[in-house]
């Protein structure tokens, strides 16, 4: 402590230059937590899932439908113990610009295959009684300003038309993983407006035992392999992981963005301590000349790059932290339960040290190996 | 007893190819609480015998004793340990930091102490006022005069209670007024306070103050004067 005088009025030397390099490694801490949070959260949502739920959908591809006749074959197969099934409904609410998910279930069934998604009982029993209700994620009260009890009128993109629906319910998930802008609508009402088409989009199945996974998910696909809409079969967990592997590329973009600013801001903090030490040599000169030792200013000059990156890292790191959870924010309702994780702050500090120490060690090594007489002879 | 020995001590520096033999075997003592001045042309070797002494440079052989330790042997580490304690450095252009105060320019040889807080600020302010400097504490370098600087560079000399002070030119950017008062000054730190004081110029007056006069010319000791009753 008895240096941080001197640290102090070092910093203070050129202040603009001081705020602008902690200004630089805090944004580059904020984007590196930002891009990070983007991967975990993107790990967090292909995780998700319950190991006792299977997914079926049509082995051709997510976007062709299954018959709605296959939910009473699917319940009798030994080991499923409920069944229920959605469809993807794809409408836009006002100008269209703010997207959320929306979809049509057989609401009973769902609800009770996922009990993590918490409603209030009167709530629930309102949503299941009335045909155009609909159950939204509580996020959406605060996007759209919507209320219970309110009609809106969704714009169908996949289904033309405009759809009017009560909201009867507000869920709230207990898992983070769970979106909660998404809102559900009755299958009845989707299939009965478009005609008794009897298509839905993938089942759900809870299963009684973890254990039996492979063996009832081979039991379906095989069940329909020879029909005209076979299906492909596996747990939940990994019908989420496939939406996720889809971004498996972004991923690796995020990554690489990521380390590349963090690059980018160490050839800026480097330049700016060794200009710093480089305006110095004549006040290192002297300080050695007084009895400071090599290791001394060694230490000085890294501590001063550690109070500027350790600085920037607190705010970048503090700044995403709260930003994010300030406007709980989920990215239009791609990114449920965006949070920085407390490895990646982990990680943005063990960033902060390497930077410390690469931008550091140059200018610190060369005011230790100073040679006093020469310096003080090329400053006079 | 002499404070500061210089035994058969050479020193070569290499430019390019070409090599500068600024001594070739000098020896000298200078007795502990005397004030001496070297003097000398430019070249004469008269900084680089001071930068010896206070260890900041190796001798290319021969050895430099200060107070019975050799200064010649020490290892970078052993030689700024060595200098806090017993060597206070004045330099021509003052070399304050400018971005700390008067007081903390002269606490800076204290941080390297283990004194408190409390004693540091004691000795701080008994260093600027032997300067006359105690209200100017707060200022900063660029709102104090040439010679006021050079003052509060003394101060920070002579607040670690070092036996040796070296000053290199210390008159040289003063206007004539202030440098009396820095001669003064140092001649008050020589009797009343015994330092041993050992300063370059080439300042006739400056030389003057000094009780004992060493002239150097191409490395060699060309002329030796003494005050009346002073040591040798």
């Amino acid at each position: 402590m008895k240096f941080w005088t001197l640290l102090r009025a070092n910093l203070g030397r050129h202040r603009r230059r001081t705020f602008l390099t902690i200004a630089s490694v805090a944004l580059a801490l904020f984007l590196f937590a930002s891009l990070r949070t983007v991967v975990t959260t993107l790990g967090a949502a292909s995780r998700f899932g319950s190991a006792r739920r299977l997914v079926a959908t049509n082995a051709t591809g997510i976007v062709f439908p299954l018959p709605i006749a296959y939910a009473n074959r699917l319940a009798a197969i030994p080991g499923v113990e409920r069944v229920s099934w959605a469809n993807w409904f794809g409408g836009q609410y006002g100008d269209g610009k703010r997207f959320f998910a929306n979809f049509a279930v057989d609401a009973r069934s769902y609800l009770d295959i996922y009990p993590e998604m918490q409603v209030p009982a009167d709530q629930k029993a309102a949503f299941l009684a009335d045909r155009s209700g609909a159950l939204i994620g509580n996020r959406l009260l605060d996007v759209f300003g919507w209320r219970v009890g309110q009609n809106v009128t969704l714009r169908g993109t996949i289904f033309p038309g405009d759809w009017t629906f009560t909201i009867r319910g507000v869920y709230t998930p207990a898992d983070k993983a769970i979106n909660d802008d998404a809102m559900m609508f009755h299958f009845a009402y989707l299939d009965e407006k478009t005609g008794r088409q009897g298509l839905a989009g993938w089942y759900i199945m809870e299963i009684d035992s973890a254990e039996h996974a492979p063996a009832i998910a081979k039991t379906v696909d095989d069940m329909f392999r020879n029909s005209t809409a076979p299906t492909k079969t596996g747990t939940e967990q990994a019908f989420n992981a496939s939406f996720a592997t889809m971004w498996g590329n972004v991923s690796l973009l995020m990554n690489t963005i990521g380390m590349a600013v963090v690059f980018a801001i160490l050839l800026v903090t480097a330049n700016a301590m060794m200009m710093s030490a480089r305006e110095r040599t004549r006040e290192l000169a002297v300080l050695k000349t007084i009895g400071f030792t090599d290791r001394r200013l060694f230490g000085l000059v890294m501590a001063e790059a550690g109070i500027i990156t350790v600085t920037g890292a607190v705010l970048g790191l503090g700044a995403a932290k709260l930003l994010y959870r300030a406007t709980n924010f989920n990215a239009g309702g791609f990114l449920p339960g965006f949070d920085v994780t407390p490895a990646t702050f982990l990680l943005g500090g063990a960033v902060a040290l390497a930077l410390m120490l690469a931008s550091g060690i140059v200018p610190a090594a060369r005011a230790a190996r100073l040679p006093v007489v020469a310096a003080l002879r090329n400053v006079e | 007893m002499p404070l500061v020995e210089i035994r058969d001590v050479t020193k070569t520096f290499s430019r390019d190819a070409e090599r500068i033999d600024v001594f070739n075997g000098l020896s000298m003592e200078i007795e502990q609480g005397s004030f001496t001045a070297l003097m000398g042309p430019s070249g004469s070797g008269k900084s680089t015998l001071l930068n010896l002494i206070a260890g900041l440079d190796r001798p290319t052989s021969g050895t430099v004793t200060v107070g019975g330790a050799v200064v010649s042997g020490m290892s970078p580490a052993e030689l700024a340990t060595w200098r806090a304690r017993n060597v206070g450095f004045v330099f021509q252009q003052f070399n304050l930091l400018p971005v700390l105060t008067a007081y903390q320019n002269v606490e800076l040889p204290l941080l390297l102490t283990r004194l408190s807080k409390k004693e540091r600020d004691e000795r701080i302010r008994i260093a600027l006022g032997v300067v006359g400097l105690d209200d100017r504490l707060r200022h900063y370098p660029r709102q104090l005069s040439g010679g006021q600087e050079q003052r509060v560079a003394i101060a920070r000399a002579i607040v670690a209670d070092p036996t040796l002070v070296l000053l290199d030119e210390p008159t040289g950017q003063l206007d004539a007024k202030s440098s009396q008062e820095v001669l003064s000054l140092l001649s008050r730190l020589n009797a009343e306070f015994g330092k041993t004081i050992i300063i370059v110029t080439h300042d006739p007056h400056a030389a003057a103050r000094a009780r004992r006069q060493l002239h150097l010319e191409k490395g060699t000791f060309v002329e030796q004067a003494m005050a009346a009753g002073a040591p040798a």
